[in-house]
């Protein structure tokens, strides 16, 4: 690289200092890459050590057994399928309601001094730690509405966890639509529901499902909330949604993982590949939902 | 500065006060068809005021929008163009604190009155915006939104053609109705939004700066459809170009604001006059590029 005569007349006035510019570039590339270096060490590290654990217990009667006392026979299939209950129920319950609230907040709400203050308290809530949910829980599902310690309570529970964050999400959603979409649909004589329902919400949609889903994905990895309302860590049928006893895969490994015997925490790895592969297939699933429903927006 | 230069238009009123729905009223000697008589007006508006909140955007504008011709709305920026305009359609609803004053009469009708719904003016009344705003949808189901949520009952794959070829976009887009509309060009897009207008089939189509966003052809092309639709349509534009307003305009309004920042009407005329002949030195001055 040949460097450009310095200017007469300006050569008094400027000091670009090229180098030292471009070495301050370099610096920072420097520090990006390695704190992601670090996190992928960190990340793989953890991967191959529960793989590795994991391998001699992960097969095919690993994922249709029922726990038992002797390792070599346990199974997950209550956890899976209790898991698959409460995800399908939390779901159900947050689609409808936490959408439905964001569009109120985010679409028929003015702008006022009470709107922003629930906002910035639905975004609290968010933050608040699970296991003040457990106890929320276990006060009002299981003992005031009597539900008792079943799939229900917990799904519930769960329910109220994530609608913070499904609602939090879907309000960013619905506000990163530009308004020149509300105005292009009120202009063609739209009233508000079908500015909305046509206009805005299938322009919103990409982020209110990766939202949605994510957050699922974070119901389904919640342990210490169950804990506190009456998940079991040993269930050896499958559970039902409104009575009995039922358990998740995060307590099935924490119960397995308690346990002093090395063969026991080689299955609780094994679960824990099982919750894993089923957290990579919700990611995924958010990936292909996002790229399908937002195959028409470029904004 | 005096605030109301034009002489208000004569008023026919009826003892009652209110006005005969379609008015007859002189004179221009400018009507390019040779008719003597002024063309009726479809928009009137009669001593109209917009506030955002405390401050006064655009104050005592009486005016009147001629049926199946251009009218341009011309002034420096912040003048209060695009506030007037979307009083006609009542598009200044949607911001919070905002009030008109004064009456916008729609064929003889009081769009401000409580009881009319704004919904309804709205579908007779279209609207082109400054940045084309297609909506993330196919280019069918772009032209298809408006007539869907309006109820339409026809033969909707006949509406789409027809209005896709009024827009003189169809050409560009028959084999590609599926693909996105946010796909096409600049100036495609606002041709989609104007065919996307078309379909409720409106009565008036206000643009509010079309083209400030395109290139010099697609603009040209805007403007020959203009003058194409404007023997089914009444349309009103709102331009910060000069040249654009002679070219494609046949009456013109001009507009400037005051010391207290509100705009008003200084001017309106025939497009010719108002370039060539302008009554005022405001309008001269702005015409001929000394201000704005």
């Amino acid at each position: 690289m040949s460097s450009l005569a310095p200017s007469v007349r300006s050569a008094a006035r400027f000091e670009p200092a090229l180098m030292r510019r471009k070495l301050s570039g370099t610096v920072f590339y420097g520090a990006c890459l390695a704190a992601i270096g670090l996190l992928m060490l960190a990340l793989v590290a953890l991967l191959v050590d529960v793989f590795v654990r994991a391998a001699p217990w992960l097969d095919i009667d690993f994922l249709t057994g029922v726990p038992s006392s002797r390792p070599a026979r346990a199974g997950i299939l209550p956890a899976l399928v209790g898991t698959f209950e409460i995800g399908l129920i939390v779901g159900l319950l947050t689609f409808p309601i936490g959408v439905a609230a964001a569009i109120y907040l985010a679409e028929y709400a003015s702008d006022s001094r009470l709107n922003r203050l629930l906002q910035a308290n639905i975004s609290n809530l968010a933050g608040v730690p699970s296991i003040i949910y457990g106890i929320l829980g276990l006060a009002l599902f299981v003992r005031a509405l009597a539900l008792g310690p079943t799939i229900l309570a917990g799904a519930l529970t769960l329910s109220l966890l994530i609608l913070p964050v499904v609602i939090i999400a879907s309000i960013e959603a619905l506000k990163a639509v530009p308004q020149a979409q509300r105005e292009g649909a009120y202009a063609l004589g739209a009233t508000r529901w079908q500015m909305v329902r046509r206009s805005i919400l299938p322009a919103a949609a990409p982020g209110i499902m990766t939202g949605i889903i994510l957050a699922m994905a974070r119901a389904i990895g919640e342990a210490a909330p169950l804990i506190l309302i009456g998940a079991f860590t040993f269930v050896t049928f499958l559970p039902n949604p409104i009575e009995g006893q039922y358990t998740v895969l995060p307590i099935q490994i924490y119960g397995w993982a308690q346990r002093p015997q090395a063969d026991f925490q080689g299955i609780s790895a094994a679960a824990i590949v099982v919750i894993l592969v089923l957290m990579l297939v919700l990611n995924a699933l958010a990936l292909i939902v996002r790229a399908r429903l937002s195959r028409h927006i470029q904004w | 500065m005096t605030t109301r230069l034009p002489e208000p238009l004569p008023r026919d009123s009826a003892p009652d006060g209110r006005r005969p729905a379609i008015r007859i009223t002189a004179v221009s000697n400018h009507d390019r068809a040779g008719a003597s008589a002024e063309p009726e007006h479809v928009i009137e508006l009669e001593d109209v005021s917009c506030w955002y909140g405390s401050f006064r955007a655009v104050r005592n504008v009486d005016l009147g929008i001629a049926r199946q011709r251009i009218t341009a709305l011309i002034g420096p920026s912040g003048c209060g163009k695009s506030t007037l305009i979307r009083t006609m359609n009542r598009m200044n609803d949607l911001i919070p604190g905002y009030r008109t004053e004064g009456r916008v009469l729609f064929e003889g009708q009081d769009l401000s009155a409580r009881t009319v719904d704004p919904v309804a003016v709205r579908r007779r009344v279209g609207m082109v915006f400054q940045k084309p705003n297609p909506f993330p949808k196919s280019v069918y189901d772009n032209v298809a939104f408006g007539p869907r949520i309006n109820g339409y009952r026809g033969n909707m794959d006949e509406l789409v053609e027809h209005s896709l070829r009024r827009a003189v976009l169809w050409d560009d887009v028959k084999d590609k109705l599926k693909q996105s509309g946010m796909a096409l060009s600049g100036g495609q897009q606002q041709r989609l939004c104007i065919a996307r207008t078309i379909a409720v089939e409106p009565e008036v189509i206000l643009m509010d700066e079309p083209c400030s966003a395109l290139d010099p052809r697609s603009t040209l092309q805007i403007e020959e459809l203009m003058a194409e639709l404007k023997r089914d349509y009444t349309i009103v534009i709102v331009t910060h170009n000069m040249q654009q307003a002679a070219r494609a305009s046949d009456t013109t309004i001009f507009m400037t604001m005051g010391d207290d920042r509100a705009g008003y009407v200084v001017e309106q005329g025939e497009t010719i006059d108002i370039f060539t002949n302008p009554k005022h030195r405001l309008t001269e001055d702005y015409v001929s590029g000394r201000f704005g």
